[in-house]
């Protein structure tokens, strides 16, 4: 049976529904080492700063239950020396790019989009919402509505491509922000970032990373991104969606479809299985021909409901 | 993707500069000293090693996600053992522990080889190889590689008790001279492999030193290194979640030429680097730094310019290095 695996993000049109998750990507070329990466339905490179930025110091990652922590920093070349050298690359390649944009203030997140404007090889940005916000010290832009929206606001106006913003799930409440960033006028979101963890080594009492805090990743999240991906679909089911989170199966893959997302990120799994974004496709498109599944766009929100019992069904 | 009657193999087989994903036949599983020694068959990655490079493999104990990264101890590419490569390790971790229990003819996961491997000496000059613990691994293939190409070469293997020096009669004849050093005296000089350097570089004419171990080690190696004007290069160890260069979370602070700190992946900027440029006052291995803990290195720097020239660096990764740290060395 013949299967259609192209998929729409809103105005993104895609070859297939898997993509890189940034900050797990690099710049491309890395994994390119391995298959090419122009065969996923978009790269998302790492999120990339005005200026370059170093990051923090090591260690900046440890091994958890199914997952990781890590607290990186945000090291990127800066977004001149992306743009010359990363997205040259990536063009020359022929991938489909999502450009991940970073910042610390409005006007940073807005001069980095201005870079962006006119520049051919973009399919879409993705705003990185998950960034201190200087003016909040101790808050990132995602955990406010305002804040998410005022960036929102102020990328969509200089972009001239889709515009994605990526949120977390260390709210109370997901779809109040993907609300005011859909208001703010995003092409749709993409769910989600980190879940903000901590781990404590018993001997020494000191964190495991550096930084304290850092993000979790990993199949350990999978539950949380799937519950925050279909809360946000029932509830807004005219705003597309981009799955991320644990992603590391077929069936993780058709799970997040299915919650409501149009296309999937893979992060975590990549540092384990570097071919994963190639052998998700394959088994994709394996998995439609075994339970006859024309295209991936007839899984996108299809939860089916418990059947209601029969004393239940009475009362009603 | 091909079977092969090792096993599978992933990955662009037909270009040399990449690594590939192999299952790989554990031939071999002993113990060596207090480490273990586990040798597999790996014929693609076998042909693609250099020294200092290294291996991801997959682990399956409970509830860990990650591979674990394994230096190259021993390649062969002739005889009854070609296509085998050997790994030593202490089985510190479930993840290492589970390895210590995998079958003969079992198929493990492995990825390689990655990173940069040591760069030779660019002038005939005699080479001082320093391991610690485990970490003489490397070294040793190392030694077999500079002595078939007619390198002088001497080691210094230190570690903290006798049965923690890795193979002292195989560092013995892979070595003009070799000398021994552990913390409590059991075996050879009583102190650390620093304590001997001196000596060992005075009446061996040292030009070049290879060293690789706990990284307080390297940093006080390097030290020696510094106050004695020879060039020195390291294999660091850093905790890494991919190995293939996309997680930023192995990096090391270098000083590049112009004096700025850049954050450099060990994973694929190294494993292998110019210990004189290692920013160690801005690591936690640097014991003499005053509160490294809450002093984290500088954020900003200038742009990371690309270089023309190919690094002389004895690797075979198709991935440019953006740094200028390893072309001049020597």
């Amino acid at each position: 049976m013949a299967h259609d695996l192209t998929t729409r993000v809103g105005r993104l049109r895609l070859s297939n529904p898997i993509m890189s998750a940034s900050g797990c990507f690099a710049s491309g070329m890395e994994v390119d080492q391995f298959y090419n990466v122009a065969e996923l339905g978009a790269v998302v490179a790492k999120s990339v700063t005005l200026k370059p930025r170093e990051g923090l110091p090591v260690p900046r990652m440890v091994e958890t239950p199914s997952g990781m922590l890590n607290a990186i920093g945000l090291q990127n070349p800066g977004i001149k020396a992306w743009i010359e050298r990363d997205h040259a690359w990536l063009c020359e390649r022929g991938a489909t790019v999502v450009v991940s944009i970073a910042g610390s203030s409005v006007d940073e997140f807005r001069q980095v989009a201005r870079h962006l404007r006119r520049l051919a090889g973009i399919a879409a940005i993705e705003i990185n919402l998950s960034c201190p916000n200087v003016d909040h010290p101790g808050l990132v832009f995602a955990y406010s509505p305002d804040a998410s929206a005022e960036v929102v606001a102020a990328v969509v106006r200089e972009a001239d491509v889709p515009v994605f913003a990526k949120l977390t799930s260390d709210v109370t409440d997901i779809v109040d922000i993907a609300g005011a960033v859909a208001d703010a006028g995003v092409d749709g979101v993409t769910l989600i970032n980190t879940v903000l963890g901590m781990k404590i080594d018993a001997v020494t009492g000191r964190p495991e990373l550096h930084n304290g805090l850092g993000g979790l990743s990993g199949p350990a999240i999978h539950p949380v991104a799937v519950r925050n991906i279909y809360q946000v679909h029932q509830a807004l089911p005219d705003l597309p969606i981009i799955g991320c989170g644990g992603v590391r199966t077929v069936q993780d893959v058709v799970e997040m479809l299915r919650a409501g997302s149009s296309a999937v990120q893979i992060g975590t799994s990549t540092f384990v299985d570097p071919f994963i974004g190639k052998r998700m496709q394959v088994q994709l498109a394996d998995w439609m021909t075994q339970h006859q599944i024309k295209s991936v766009q007839h899984l996108v929100g299809a939860v089916n409901e418990w059947p209601i019992p029969e004393p239940e069904r009475k009362r009603r | 993707m091909m079977r092969t009657s090792t096993g599978l193999v992933e990955g662009r087989e037909q270009d040399e500069r990449c690594p590939v994903r192999v299952d790989a036949e554990v031939l071999l599983r002993r113990r060596e000293g207090a480490y273990w020694l586990l040798s597999f068959a790996a014929p693609q990655i076998a042909l693609r090693a250099r020294p200092g490079q290294f291996l991801n493999i997959a682990v399956g104990a409970p509830g860990t996600l990650l591979r674990r990264p394994f230096s190259i101890a021993r390649v062969s590419r002739q005889g009854a053992a070609a296509g085998t490569i050997d790994v030593v390790f202490d089985a510190h971790g479930p993840g290492t522990e589970w390895l210590t229990h995998v079958e003969l003819h079992d198929f493990i996961d492995v990825i390689g080889p990655l990173g940069n491997g040591f760069p030779l000496p660019q002038r005939k000059v005699s080479c001082l190889l320093v391991g610690g613990g485990y970490g003489a691994a490397p070294l040793f293939y190392l030694a077999r590689e500079l002595t078939d190409r007619q390198f002088r070469v001497d080691m210094i293997v230190g570690a903290a008790t006798g049965d923690r020096l890795l193979s002292p009669l195989e560092t013995k004849s892979l070595s003009v001279t070799a000398s021994f050093t552990t913390e409590d005296g059991s075996y050879g000089h009583r102190g650390r492999v620093t304590d001997v350097m001196d000596d060992v570089i005075s009446s061996t004419n040292t030009g070049v030193v290879y060293a690789c171990g706990p990284n307080p080690m390297l940093n006080a190696v390097s030290r020696v290194c510094a106050e004695r004007g020879i060039p020195v290069q390291v294999a660091v160890e850093e905790r890494m979640a991919c190995g293939i260069g996309v997680c930023f979370t192995c990096t090391m602070p270098m000083r590049a030429k112009d004096g700025t700190i850049r954050m450099r992946r060990t994973c694929i900027d190294g494993p292998v680097l110019n210990g004189a440029r290692i920013a160690w006052d801005h690591t936690r291995y640097d014991v003499a730094a005053p509160n490294i803990e809450t002093e984290p290195p500088p954020n900003t720097v200038a742009l990371l310019e690309p270089s023309e020239a190919p690094a002389e660096s004895f690797t075979t990764s198709r991935i440019r290095r953006w740094d200028d740290e390893a072309q001049e060395w020597m």
